[in-house]
């Protein structure tokens, strides 16, 4: 059973009370999709392709509205939201898509620079945080580069400077890593740790059992478009507490203990 | 505040080069329209305040000077009661024979000729002062006087203009009409290109403003591209019509000399078309964003 969902929780970034969602007239995608999540959590998200993970980061990056249920995001009710309400709250939410969505004719500067941008960010401050960042990931050499000049992986590590410039409250990776090894894939959790350690909550949706396995985080799954948080019968079921393959920290740890 | 910098990749797409021509070939147009426009006016203008104003009357000589005068006199009389009249000169004997000088010859010894006497009068333009009751009122006293009303045939050709004025504007609406349509589909389509991009942007908290700003921009840009381009194309066209104007001795028209007020009026128009561009194409973006998601 879901755990409830507290009525009174100010606190919560993301809240979501049966919600369900179909694409026209088709089966609904989601089903009964309850949970949230206060600041400074992180959360795997996992299922089979076609589970609807990518369907449930859509309304959770406010590009799809749900069909039925209510969605909070950062206390506010999303549904009642105005068009010109949405800028504000979206620039709060960084994503990483799955297919990186990088706008291909600007440099690898211009696309981290842009939540700055249109924010109406000073150009000076866009220049000092975007160089940072990208010399951080490991791109200083490719300021100017475009992204179909670069490697997948590169390229996923601007998608990944562009979802963090801002240092959003929430981030949403789809398959962060499913364009680059595991090595780089656990480098890329780490700048996600590091973002969480500083009081942002973290959504990740992936295949990679492997790394779900060495960080010690709380998992969800979706399961034919209902989502599953028992974590211990996650756990049992994926093997998730078993030495996987390239998995060094095997161990459960505090977090698949601890539900919310 | 406009920038520079574009988010989307317009200068890639086919538009950029299909856009400024169509504006070049509308500021050209609307440059004929407003130059014959102007040209008109002045013409009017003159007209007016030329012939316009003036009424001649014509009174037949009489058996003898007293006879001649006595006749003036009434006339005069009639003139000086009517309203409407604003001033009346008899022209003199020696103007008369002056003007008379080519049909008839040196005229020295011929002065007793019998001549009309001719009455210049003034016409108070806003006085609604009737030729031909003018006429009949002034022939009821004295037989045989006509008037000459220059105003007939003038006003017809006024009227004449006035419609090829009125046609000059529907021109210029047209032209404005046929840009906002151009702007309008060519930024329906630049949406519809961009889309991937545009949504990009709204997901990473993009204002619709912000992304109708970038379309607004580069309307403008091309607007003014094309605009400067289609004037530079209008000016040579104008000055040869001008030419040619002059060349076949069109007395009517007076001579198309560009004051500075008028050249600025011309350097207006694309600066006028690349703000209706970029206008639509903010507006067109605003509305069409709003119906996207």
């Amino acid at each position: 059973m879901p755990p409830k969902v507290r009525d009174s929780d100010p606190e919560s970034i993301v809240r979501f009370e049966n919600v369900g969602l179909r694409y026209g007239l088709g089966p609904e995608v989601l089903q009964d999709i309850t949970f949230a999540l206060g600041p400074s959590s992180f959360r795997f998200l996992l299922g089979e392709s076609g589970a609807g993970k990518s369907s449930l980061l859509k309304l959770l990056y406010m590009a799809l509205r749900p069909t039925r249920g209510q969605i909070s995001l950062f206390g506010r009710n999303v549904a009642s939201m105005s068009r010109s309400e949405l800028p504000r709250l979206r620039r709060r939410v960084g994503v990483v898509f799955q297919e990186f969505r990088l706008l291909d004719h600007l440099s690898a500067f211009d696309n981290v620079a842009l939540p700055m941008r249109v924010a109406g960010a000073r150009e000076s401050d866009v220049r000092r945080h975007v160089e940072e960042l990208l010399s951080w990931v490991g791109l200083k050499d490719h300021l100017n580069s475009r992204p179909p000049t670069l490697s997948g992986g590169q390229q996923q590590r601007i998608a990944i400077a562009r979802a963090v410039i801002t240092r959003p409250k929430l981030l949403l990776a789809d398959e962060p890593t499913g364009n680059v090894d595991d090595k780089m894939g656990l480098r890329l959790m780490h700048l996600f740790e590091e973002l969480n350690k500083l009081g942002t909550t973290v959504i990740v949706a992936t295949h990679n059992l492997g790394i779900v396995r060495q960080m010690a985080h709380p998992v969800m799954r979706l399961e034919n478009g209902r989502l599953n948080t028992d974590e211990a019968e996650i756990i049992s079921d994926l093997r998730l507490d078993e030495p996987g393959i390239g998995a060094g920290a095997a161990s459960a740890g505090p977090g698949f203990t601890r539900i919310h | 505040m406009l920038r520079r910098r574009s988010d989307l990749p317009m200068n890639e797409d086919t538009l950029g080069r299909f856009l400024p021509w169509l504006i070049a070939f509308m500021v050209f147009l609307s440059a004929l329209a407003l130059a014959g426009m102007l040209i008109l006016n002045d013409a009017v203008k003159r007209w007016d305040t030329g012939l316009n104003a003036t009424v001649s009357v014509q009174v037949p000589p009489g058996a003898n000077a007293r006879e001649d005068e006595q006749r003036l006199g009434q006339v005069l009389a009639v003139l000086a009661a009517k309203p409407g009249v604003e001033r009346y000169e008899t022209l003199s004997k020696d103007r008369l024979f002056d003007l008379l000088k080519p049909w008839i010859g040196d005229t020295g010894q011929a002065q007793d000729l019998p001549i009309p006497m001719l009455i210049d009068v003034t016409v108070d333009r806003d006085a609604d002062l009737d030729a031909q009751s003018l006429a009949k009122e002034l022939q009821a006293r004295v037989p045989g006087v006509s008037v000459d009303d220059h105003r007939v045939w003038l006003s017809q050709l006024v009227r004449l203009v006035t419609v090829i004025q009125v046609l000059a504007w529907a021109v210029l609406g047209l032209i404005a009409l046929a840009t906002i349509g151009t702007v309008v589909f060519t930024t329906r389509t630049g949406l519809a290109i961009h889309r991937e991009a545009i949504e990009v942007l709204h997901l990473i908290g993009a204002q619709d403003a912000y992304i109708a700003r970038q379309f607004a921009a580069r309307a403008l840009g091309l607007g003014l591209k094309g605009g400067f381009l289609g004037l530079a194309l209008a000016v040579p066209t104008l000055a040869g019509i001008g030419y040619l104007a002059l060349e076949t001795g069109a007395t009517m028209v007076p001579k198309p000399d560009l004051g500075v007020l008028k050249a600025m009026g011309f350097l207006f128009l694309p600066v006028a078309v690349a703000l209706l561009a970029m206008l639509t194409a903010r507006s067109t973006v605003m509305r069409n964003l709003k119906r996207m998601s």
